[in-house]
């Protein structure tokens, strides 16, 4: 036995190989994730929208509830990035409104002569920037006129007010709900998917019997029956929280069956029960054998879970059944554009379909990528 | 050492019974024998081998033996540093943890065995932490010498398992079960997941160990010429049941029960103009849950009688240590393995 070959020889390693040797979990994850370029850009993505959301009022031109009949329906403006002289002053063209005597319609006219320049930094309506600074600065502006001839990136709507500064007010309605829907499931999930898994025997054939039972129930009728019981006379935060909660109530169950799945296998595995045979309690092994093990996949899971709840809330809205006006979210701006009145002489409302999209397809990228990251072992 | 070694560890009666349960209401119809009455002994810096073809219960005897499963019936008897006897079988769970640092576990799969997400400090050093070793330094110092005892590096203690191979984790996973300086160390299959030559290496290290810190193996394996090269005595599992346990070099030469002769027969000699005489037995290995009547390997023997078929045989004593569970181990002259062909990992 003395002819062991000896691995304790001095060790070769290069500093890159070292470097691999000691890096963590978080560093390895990210590592990988870096060489998913797709799911690098979603990340960038989704960033870019939490930030609009945060940013909202400070984006937005003009107050997103303040109605004019006199710029109903008002296209898309253009704007010209140069002036006559050649210089760059980017402005946009006075408007009038004019009714059109056929079809009684607001028929809005450029003024070439009239240029109104856009500003950066100008003052505008008063809100709190992150709800806590009273500022009235926004970035964009127009250096002067009338509120009937602000400036009107995306048009308005049919009670003249202005889109874009909605879509960036529904931007953050709709992924903060999101995120809230998320935290609620996350907990309900862990804690009682957790119990499932950890614990066996009738707990976990009760918990599994009341998931099986609320998946199998049609969502849409169940969100319409729970929203009918809402009562009118709640504040528009009241309605907004239960939403959230009805969302979530679905949401919770498919993040249980994950941590489930990952409890029993890790149940099973040899350094937990080596942990136990050193006589570790079971607290120090959950907490750092096991939920280490699977706090990656929860984050995967929430990236994926993120999307369907931003999904769910533009549903329920859109039917109607979500958030109320005078709330703005994706789902409450859709609605706007249901009719074919609205869609053939405003098709600019259908817009707001365009972030929808965007942000679900970049979620389920960075999802995806992060769940290939997360097991650098796998 | 004495010069009389104690026996260390005493298994009597050992059952573990898996309850089958069907339907709605979990109604238990059977039971799944995968231990059934098993009884044997180890001495003081002793090495006891369980082998045995898969599904034979031999892991499920070493787990109980750590409780990390409870068993259905009968006694373990373990001494502990201070001489008394304990019956590991019947202690309550709390009152396992002082026995935990005595006996301790080398797992057959090193990838698993260790946590991936923790330093090789932070998991040699465990079993330390959990047993109140609060000293962050003390907890260093104690895994550089582990290492050292296991040939490693001291260098790689911030390493990550992913860092190392096969054969290293193993090692690793070797420290971790000396940590709290164990008298008997339960090796679940500690080389059949690795290569061959890697294999050698670190079975010449357990048995260098052993000889340093005079411990006791249990040895569970179901590679022979492994077993032949580690092990004093060896005991042969077959659903559920031991059905041979002797002394090493007598068992290979002068096996007592057929279906030794059949595991030893399936030995590879590594000689290619050699003809080996291969056993195989007919059939499929018993089912644990409903297992045949009278011998359970009457079914698959070659040698049996009427007699096997409806009378259970005991586990009786042959000459000097030998125990086989046999109705005709006196009449049946079977083969053993033929000497001048050392093992593959000497």
């Amino acid at each position: 036995m003395s002819a062991a070959i000896s691995t304790a020889a001095a060790p070769v390693t290069t500093a890159a190989e070292e470097k691999v040797a000691v890096a963590t979990q978080l560093q390895l994850t990210w590592w990988r994730f870096r060489r998913h370029k797709v799911a690098v850009a979603s990340g960038v993505i989704v960033l870019f929208f939490y930030l609009v959301a945060v940013l909202a009022d400070f984006l937005a031109t003009n107050d997103p509830y303040a109605t004019l009949a006199a710029r109903s329906y008002i296209p898309p403006q253009e704007i010209h990035w140069f002036d006559a002289d050649g210089s760059f002053r980017p402005h946009v063209f006075a408007l009038e409104g004019k009714r059109d005597m056929k079809t009684f319609r607001l028929v809005y006219v450029a003024d070439p002569e009239d240029k109104r320049y856009l500003e950066l930094f100008v003052d505008g309506y008063p809100y709190r920037l992150l709800g806590l600074f009273e500022t009235n600065l926004h970035l964009l502006g127009l250096d002067r006129g009338a509120p009937e001839e602000a400036l009107f990136l995306l048009g308005t709507d049919q009670l003249g007010r202005d889109f874009w500064s909605r879509l960036v007010l529904a931007t953050r309605t709709s992924l903060f709900i999101g995120l809230a829907g998320v935290a609620i499931s996350l907990f309900l999930g862990v804690l009682l998917g957790g119990i499932s898994g950890m614990y066996g025997g009738w707990i976990d054939t009760v918990i599994q019997r009341v998931i099986e039972i609320l998946r199998s129930i049609p969502t849409i009728p169940l969100w319409m029956g729970l929203a009918a019981a809402l009562p009118a006379t709640w504040s528009v935060l009241q309605v907004y929280l239960a939403i959230t909660v009805i969302i979530s109530l679905i949401g919770w169950t498919e993040l249980a069956r994950v941590v489930r799945g990952r409890f029993l296998s890790l149940r099973e595995e040899d350094f937990v029960m080596a942990a136990e045979l050193a006589g570790a309690s079971q607290l120090r092994i959950i907490f750092r054998h096991m939920v280490p093990s699977f706090l990656s996949h929860i984050i995967a899971a929430v990236s994926l879970a993120l999307p369907a709840m931003i999904i769910s809330e533009t549903t329920l809205s859109f039917l109607g059944l979500g958030l109320r006006p005078p709330a703005i979210s994706w789902g409450v701006l859709l609605q706007d554009a249901q009719n074919i009145q609205a869609l053939a002489i405003a098709p600019w409302l259908l817009m707001a379909a365009i972030p929808v999209i965007v942000v679900i397809l970049a979620f389920n990228f960075l999802g995806d990528g992060l769940r290939d990251a997360a097991d650098p072992y796998g | 050492m004495t010069a009389e070694p104690q026996t260390i560890l005493e298994v009597e009666g050992l059952r573990k019974w898996f309850p089958i349960s069907r339907g709605l209401l979990r109604r238990v119809v059977g039971h799944v024998r995968a231990v059934d009455d098993v009884t044997f002994s180890i001495k003081h810096g002793e090495t006891l081998s369980l082998v045995g073809e898969s599904g034979c219960g031999k892991t499920t005897t070493s787990r109980c033996i750590l409780r990390a499963l409870t068993p259905t019936d009968g006694a373990i008897r373990f001494r502990t540093e201070t001489g008394e006897q304990v019956d590991v079988a019947k202690l309550p769970k709390a009152g396992l943890r002082p026995l935990r640092r005595q006996m301790q576990m080398i797992f057959q799969d090193p990838f698993s065995s260790l946590n991936p997400r923790m330093t090789i400090t932070d998991i040699i050093a465990e079993p330390l932490l959990v047993n109140g070793v609060r000293d962050l330094e003390t907890r260093r110092r104690r895994v550089r010498e582990l290492l050292d005892l296991v040939q490693l590096p001291a260098a790689y203690m911030n390493r990550f398992p992913h860092a190392f191979s096969g054969g290293q984790r193993q090692r690793i996973g070797i420290a971790r079960a000396l940590a709290l300086n164990p008298a008997l160390i339960v090796a679940d299959e500690p080389v059949s997941a690795l290569d061959v030559s890697v294999q050698a290496q670190v079975v010449n290290l357990l048995l260098d160990l052993q000889d340093r810190l005079g411990l006791s193996y249990l040895f569970v394996a179901h590679d022979l010429s492994v077993v032949k090269h580690v092990s004093d005595r060896v005991a042969v599992m077959y659903v559920g049941k031991i059905v041979e346990l002797a002394p090493t070099a007598d068992l290979f030469t002068r096996p007592r029960h057929p279906y030794t002769e059949a595991l030893l027969s399936a030995v590879p000699v590594p000689d290619p103009r050699r003809r080996t005489g291969r056993i195989v037995p007919l059939g499929e290995v018993a089912d644990p849950a409903n297992p045949p009547s009278g011998c359970h390997f009457h079914p698959r023997c070659r040698y049996a009688v009427e007699r096997c078929r409806v009378e259970i045989p005991a586990l009786r004593p042959m000459a000097d240590d030998h125990l086989a569970r046999c109705h005709l181990a006196e009449e049946l002259n079977l083969a053993g393995v033929q000497e001048g062909h050392p093992p593959a990992t000497t």
